[in-house]
């Protein structure tokens, strides 16, 4: 939940709707209704961001930047090489390392800072394993380096610098071939402290500088040429011209925030250059189109978690996390860049075909010109170095595996949290509770887990239960377990300042909060009041925060009990964009360097709280709100406070596909809308687009009426109803994918492209997407819509209506009516999907159940799926190998079921109870071959008009080898 | 894997007339849909759709497409299951519930293959539940006398009511005629007195008139001695110059022509043309012998009025006892009494005027005096008529709006009328006054939230008297505004049972009363209807 403005604060502080603060409500009042949506005026923009509007004043052009190919050293491992600011005479340090699985890692530090700047630790899993490079050819222009096989090469120019990675003839991706690299160096204030030492104490500051020299050296020592970079600098450092102070660089004021900027100007920036790419996707959070928009003209993309009241749609404001990582793609080649800064960024997007006006379109082609797109991102951040990895694809499951390899997959969930979640803001008591999981029950509704908000705990302190209201949280949560339910409580990172309280108490003597710039424990204005942020960027502040939710220590609590972490991108009221001070200390490092990654490691911190609990045997669940690269390794992320519109409905699919193709696959939108009283229509039909979401779970604003699903009368109940059962009904695919996800880092759902990426048409697409690669889903997202237009990719191959199992050809616009029962979805001719078709009240009472297998045949008459089981809640499956994951294959009219993973051993009780082929032709009888080689005749219907095929009861095990053979 | 074909039958313990017999069927089926699961013959979908061997009912496999070859198992998404439950109630259940590691039927049969750990609760529950309708029937008897002595009183309240009523209209009958006499009489007294006050008045006029010109010589000579500054007996215009007060032109001198023009255009007048001269002066002209006062700037008044002001607000009666007025009074306009502090404004007095200390009027002589206490009296008793009028109209107007009310059926609910229930929470004393308002109050400090005045009945069609309905409270920050719903149920006490907020300011009250009790025969049914054995 948001609501900086004060508003939800207010709702809060009013409950039970008693207005206690009339006056001061009244005041607000205005102030809220005024803000229908979000205030803009609370967030910066790129002019008001000082060094965003410094860097974007440097236009591209000749880069003062040169390579000093002298100093060039080269390793088994990697190869350094200085560069040098013509104009300022700083020098930077330059690493390449070729790493594992076709990547290559660019990075760029001053050579010689006044100190240390901020390098991202505990994102990437490892430290990126590295291959040889080699060095091809060098001259007094540049060098040329292999990157092994493939013929790729990078080429480095030294004047002005640039790098180039080609492959064979072609150039993949260009780095500073705008020219826009930039470093502003670390320096000492000029008006203060280095004047006053040049004319007072000159000699002491002579000798600081060699000591920092010095030290340099020694580190270098070895690597040879050190010494004329040395001379070298010295000569530099005559010519040297002082750089002008510019406005913003040793302070700055936005609103009536100041930050007070003691290190000065340390902001970076870097070009990179697609040729032949005209689609670049992802750099998350934005509620915005798949397909990333030129900004030219308008302000850039923009990385910086904040809690944003209200958001608008179809706008590059900066939400709740952010995920630095581009992807390009054309018909040749899928491409990423992974810029590893978690400072304040900004995202430039110029596509130099898309810009062109209709006329210079024309133009070129009267005159014949054949120049083809390209598209060039400029990533400007706040503080820290450059970082780059460039994954060189070439396809998209590449670019996945890559970005995998250095962040990690997605958490695997359990089974239930795969279900369906029933949120509000809020369940007002252990009654309420009580009286809502019944409703299911008594509506015949199947759900996994209830949450509770903020209202539950005792004057939101966290890790606590309000004392009237929820007196016997365990008496709760045993009601729950006993319906084999579960429930999420909201635990946030800001900590109520109150000497009565056991959290904030420990934290205090402990030394755990993020400190202001002058070492005071920094405060602000969130839920409970005055708040404390405890600095989640310590490892041992995250080891106690674990800690705290062992069941001794949080009271109350029991295993069926899971987190919510809100608010954590840190959201605080009253700073400045609803924000923590740049300024404020982690240690040593100022908010400016960590921020956004301070979310990640708040989930970070409960996830292993909550394994820790269960000594290491249960997956947690975590949802957080703010994100960052890695944060898919801790749970889950939903796209914070939409709105009941029909426009956030559509939103919430680009929104997850985004974040699908950064690696994050557990996503969902609060289904509904958070804000505002959806219609029936709209709710009914944002069930039938979330059940077919990842993470599918309704939430509503405190000051919105109710809305549980049997409130809208029964053609309405039975309509959600449908929608939840078909989601249970398709949990052994969720699972298989998320299973998938976690092994791979391939996305759950996807955006078409990925898996037809050399058919231009899915390129946009963002009305629709795949689950895997074998189920199209096409929500219906428009009000009052008779029929949608469906895309269905896929030359040759066919794909057949999951609801009426009618076949359509691939490549073409499909227009389907719809009904309000409708959720248009298919299944790729060639696939085979399995599902359960006994809905029970929650995905635990289906573990056993027996499945159904859909065989989709391909026109070749084929079909390929996998089916996934285990304990579907523990680390067995990782630790102990205790999984099922099998291959199931048709062809030859043979359906036969084959070990994927030999070296596993689980065993299931689930069966094959049905096994339903789309396509068929009527075979005379069929016979089943059983593990020990006994046959078997197995009952069979057929129907002609549909072309299918269903055997009756087949009963093998479902962990089982086994050949059904039609003859 | 498969689900055994052993536990296709059940043997189930039926007591009916206190004799035990074993009646054998399929598992799930109710007892009443036997004969169409007969073994060893196939068995036709109940929904005639197809005929499938009778093995393969309950073989876990779902062949009919309304479920019914399979009762026993989950294989049919739309299936139901039958429990028995031999103590308590037999019920149906999904079929999605059975195996499903959950306990729903009492006696268990539900988890038979699960491994499920359920109790057969059957007849605890059986007991609990007749306790339950036993005490439900106690008090539904007691209640159902108690409401027969609420519609008795109904009655008896409603005629006399009536004749109330009645009486009051004769009353406000002859009150109108009173008022209307009284009226005369005072109209009659009020002319003589007017008549001698205006005598009075006019004779006092005179006498100010003669004494005004008396005290105007006396300054003129008084003016005319001062000026007259060599004492030659006339005043010049060098003289009438000193006087700058005297300017005309408002150039802050008095010139000769405009001390010429003062004097008549001569030179000089002596005391008797000095007449008309101080005529043109005397408004003006400012005494020798007085020190001038300093400079005639007006104070500012609202530095003294300001903190009056301030003051003022002390006045105000704070939250809670604009409250409690309130709370006394069933009227609806009350809703805003603040509103008549408001329209008191600060008074600022303003000093009387020293000067006119002298010229107030003389009393009245006795024979005014006489008249004027007669009219007096006479107004007084047409006002207090005119006032009895009013109360009798209003009474009138009160009986008529509570006969207005829908009281129920037989009026059983008039009782309720202008009474008011509390329940007080952990942080709230809610307040229900039926047919009139539903109002909660923090317990430690702060105003009363309106939670809805009252609307309507909004029970079911059947019975429309079990809920109440109460709209149009105070109004909800982004939302509507508040409402109450009132679930009435039988009870000996009539008592705010419980408060809650299901949705953003849309509370439930549960309410006992007497007045919704049903004749026992019905509950009776209830309680001995259920027995199927």
């Amino acid at each position: 939940m948001t609501e900086p403005e004060g508003a939800k604060f207010i709702a809060a502080k009013m409950a039970p709707s008693v207005d206690r603060m009339v006056p001061l409500l009244v005041a607000l009042l205005f102030l809220c209704l005024g803000a229908e949506a979000v205030d803009r005026s609370n967030f910066k923009t790129c002019e008001q961001s000082s060094f965003c509007k410094r860097q974007r004043e440097l236009k591209p052009g000749q880069s003062p930047y040169r390579a000093l190919l002298d100093t060039l050293e080269l390793s088994d491992s990697r190869i350094t090489l200085q560069l040098i600011n013509d104009n300022n005479k700083v020098r930077l340090l330059l690493e390449l390392y070729r790493l594992q699985g076709n990547m290559t890692r660019v990075k760029i530090n001053e050579l010689k800072p006044l100190k240390p700047r901020y390098e991202v630790p505990d994102v990437l899993i490892t430290d990126p394993p590295t291959e040889p490079m080699t060095l091809v050819a060098q001259d007094e222009n540049g060098l040329v380096l292999s990157l092994g096989v493939d013929e790729q090469r990078v080429i480095v120019s030294a004047r002005p610098f640039r790098l180039d990675i080609v492959e064979g003839p072609t150039v993949l991706l260009s780095l500073n071939s705008r020219g826009l690299l930039t470093f502003e160096h670390l320096r000492l204030r000029k008006d203060t402290i280095s004047h006053k030492i040049t004319s007072t104490v000159g000699s002491m500051w002579d000798s600081i500088k060699s000591v920092f020299s010095s030290k340099h050296d020694a580190d270098t020592e070895d690597g040879g040429g050190s010494e004329n970079a040395e001379q070298a600098e010295d000569e530099d450092e005559q010519a040297v011209k002082e750089e002008e102070d510019k406005p913003g660089m040793w302070e700055e004021t936005f609103k009536t925030h100041s930050d007070s900027k003691p290190n000065g100007p340390s902001s970076i920036s870097l070009d990179f250059s697609f040729p032949g790419v005209d689609h670049v996707y992802g750099i998350p959070e934005h509620a915005d189109t798949l397909k990333l928009k030129n900004t030219d003209g308008g302000d850039p993309y923009r990385l910086y978690n904040l809690d944003v009241f209200q958001y608008e749609l179809h706008n590059l404001m900066a939400l709740y996390g952010a995920v630095p990582v581009i992807i390009s793609h054309n018909t040749q080649r899928t491409m990423g860049i992974f810029w590893l800064n978690a400072a304040e960024t900004w995202v430039d997007i110029s596509s130099s075909t898309a810009g062109k006006t209709v006329f210079g379109k024309m133009m070129d082609f009267v005159q014949g010109s054949n120049e083809a797109p390209q598209t060039d991102v400029r990533w400007i951040s706040e503080s820290g170095i450059i970082d780059v990895f460039v994954m060189l694809g070439p396809k998209p499951n590449d670019v996945f595996a890559q970005y995998a390899s250095l962040t990690g997959t997605q958490a695997f969930p359990s089974l239930s949290m795969l279900g369906y979640h029933q949120c509000r803001w809020n369940y007002n008591d252990q009654e309420d509770v009580k009286a809502v999981d019944e409703g299911f029950d008594e509506h015949d509704i199947p759900y996994d887990f209830i949450w509770l908000d903020i209202e539950h705990t005792d004057g939101k302190r966290y890790f606590t239960w309000d004392p009237n209201k929820f007196a016997q949280p365990k008496e709760m949560l045993q009601g729950l377990m006993d319906k084999r339910r579960k429930m999420v409580a909201i635990v946030d990172p800001h900590i109520k300042v109150d000497s009565g309280y056991k959290i904030h108490n420990e934290i205090r003597s402990k030394n755990f909060y993020v400190k202001t710039k002058d070492g005071a424990d920094y405060e602000g204005w969130c839920w409970p009041g005055n708040s404390g942020y405890p600095d989640f960027t310590n490892p041992e502040m995250r080891a106690w925060w674990a800690s705290q939710f062992a069941y001794d220590q949080y009271k109350g609590s029991m295993e069926n009990l899971y987190t919510w972490n809100d608010m954590n991108e840190p959201s605080v009221f009253n700073g400045p964009e609803v924000t923590m001070h740049k300024d404020a200390l982690h240690g040593s490092w100022e908010h400016r360097d960590v921020h956004n990654i301070y979310g990640l490691y708040v989930q970070r911190a409960t996830f292993e709280g909550l394994i820790q609990r269960s000594g290491g045997i249960e997956r947690p669940f975590v949802l957080s709100r703010a994100f960052f690269a890695g944060s898919q390794r801790y749970g889950a992320i939903w796209t914070g406070d939409n709105a009941a519109e029909w426009g956030h409905l559509k939103i919430s699919i680009p929104m997850c596909l985004s974040l699908g193709l950064v690696g994050i696959s557990f996503c969902g939108a609060d289904v509904g809308g958070f804000f505002k009283h959806p219609s029936t229509e709209l709710l009914v039909r944002w069930y039938q687009a979330g059940a077919y979401q990842p993470f599918f779970r309704t939430h509503a604003h405190l000051d919105t009426p109710r809305r549980e699903p049997w409130l809208f009368g029964p053609d309405n109940t039975a309509l959600i109803r449908e929608a939840i059962r078909q989601r249970y009904a398709l949990l052994p695919l969720w699972y298989q994918l998320f299973y998938n996800a976690y092994r791979t880092g391939q996305p759950v759902m996807r955006a078409l492209w990925v898996e037809y990426p050399k058919e231009p048409a899915t390129f946009a697409i963002e009305d629709e997407y795949l689950l895997g690669k074998d189920l199209l889903v096409h929500p219906v997202t428009d009000e009052g819509a008779k029929g949608v237009t469906a895309y269905l990719p896929g030359k040759g191959e066919v794909w057949y209506d999951v609801h009426t199992f009618q076949k359509h050809k691939g490549a073409q616009n499909l227009y389907i009516p719809v009904t309000m029962s409708s959720i248009p979805v298919f299944q790729r001719g060639g696939s085979i999907i399995s599902r359960k078709n006994r809905v029970r009240r929650s995905s635990v009472c289906m573990e056993t159940d027996p499945y159904t297998l859909y065989v989709a045949l391909s026109p070749q008459g084929t079909a390929e799926g996998e089916i996934y089981i285990d304990d579907f809640h523990t680390f067995n499956f990782e630790k102990e190998k205790q999984f099922i994951h099998r291959r199931l294959h048709f062809s030859d009219n043979a359906l036969s079921s084959s070990n994927l993973a030999p070296d596993s051993n689980f065993s299931t009780a689930a069966w094959i109870e049905k096994v339903i082929i789309l396509g068929a032709s009527q075979p005379n009888s069929i016979s089943l071959t059983a593990a020990d080689g006994t046959k078997s005749a197995v009952e069979f219907e057929f129907d002609s008009a549909a072309s299918v095929l269903t055997l009756r009861k087949p009963g093998v095990n479902a962990g089982a080898d086994w050949t059904v053979l039609l003859q | 894997m498969m689900t055994c074909t052993h536990l296709l039958f059940m043997i189930s313990l039926a007591v009916s007339s206190g004799a035990a017999v074993e009646v054998q069927r399929p598992r799930g089926v109710p007892l009443s849909k036997r004969q169409f699961y007969e073994e060893n013959k196939p068995f036709t979908c109940l929904d005639g759709s197809r005929t499938i061997p009778f093995d393969r009912v309950n073989d876990d496999y779902c062949d009919c497409k309304d479920g019914s070859d399979e009762p026993g198992t989950a294989a049919c998404p739309n299936g139901s299951f039958h429990c028995t439950n031999a103590g308590f109630r037999p019920t149906f259940i999904p079929s999605s519930r059975i195996n499903d590691g959950i306990c729903d039927c009492c006696d268990t049969t539900d988890e038979y293959n699960s491994g499920a750990k359920c109790e057969n609760t059957c007849k605890e529950l059986g007991r609990k539940e007749r306790e339950v309708l036993q005490k439900m029937a106690e008090i539904t008897k007691e209640g159902f006398l108690l409401k027969q002595q609420l519609i008795q009183e109904a009655k008896n309240r409603q005629q006399e009511k009536q004749s109330k009523l009645t009486e009051l209209q004769n009353n406000k009958k002859e009150l109108e005629e009173k008022v209307e006499a009284l009226r005369t009489v005072k109209e009659t007294a009020e002319q003589p007195e007017k008549e001698a006050k205006e005598r009075h008045l006019k004779a006092w006029e005179e006498q100010k008139a003669i004494i005004h010109a008396e005290k105007d010589k006396a300054k003129m000579a008084e003016a005319f001695l001062e000026l007259d500054d060599d004492a030659d007996g006339f005043v010049a215009v060098a003289e009438l110059q000193t006087h700058a007060e005297l300017d005309t032109d408002a150039d802050g001198t008095v010139s000769e022509t405009e001390a010429q023009g003062l004097l008549g255009g001569v030179d000089r007048v002596d005391t008797a043309s000095f007449e008309n001269v101080w005529n043109n002066i005397k408004d003006k002209y400012v005494s020798e012998s007085q020190p001038v006062e300093p400079a005639p700037v007006d104070a500012p008044p609202e530095e003294g009025s300001k903190p009056l002001a301030d003051n003022d607000s002390e006045q105000y009666p704070s939250d809670d006892d604009v409250q409690e007025e309130e709370d006394e009074d069933d009227e609806e306009e009350d809703d805003y009494p603040e509103e008549d502090f408001d329209k008191a404004p600060p008074t600022i007095k303003t000093p009387p005027k020293k000067d006119e200390d002298e010229e107030a009027m003389p009393p009245y002589d006795d024979e005014t005096q006489v008249l004027i206490d007669a009219a007096q009296k006479a107004r007084d008793n047409f006002e207090e008529s005119e006032r009895a009028l009013r109360d009798v109209d209003d009474q009138i107007k009160n009986i008529e709006k509570e006969i207005s009310f829908d009281f129920g059926p037989d009026a059983e609910f008039s009782y309720l009328y202008s009474q008011c229930y509390e329940l007080s929470t952990s942080e709230y004393i809610y307040k229900l006054c039926p047919f009139n308002r539903v109002s909660q109050k923090p317990k430690y400090g702060g105003s009363e939230t309106n939670l809805g005045t009252w609307g309507t009945w909004a029970g079911p069609e059947d019975n429309r008297y079990l809920v109440m309905k109460y709209e149009h409270g105070t109004g909800c920050w982004q939302g509507p505004n508040r409402s109450t719903t009132v679930k009435l149920t039988c009870g000996k006490e009539t008592t705010v049972m419980s408060t809650s907020e299901p949705s953003r300011c849309e509370y439930l009250m549960e309410f006992t009363t007497p007045a919704v009790c049903q004749e026992p025969d019905a509950v009776n049914s209830l309680l001995h209807g259920h027995d199927e054995f």
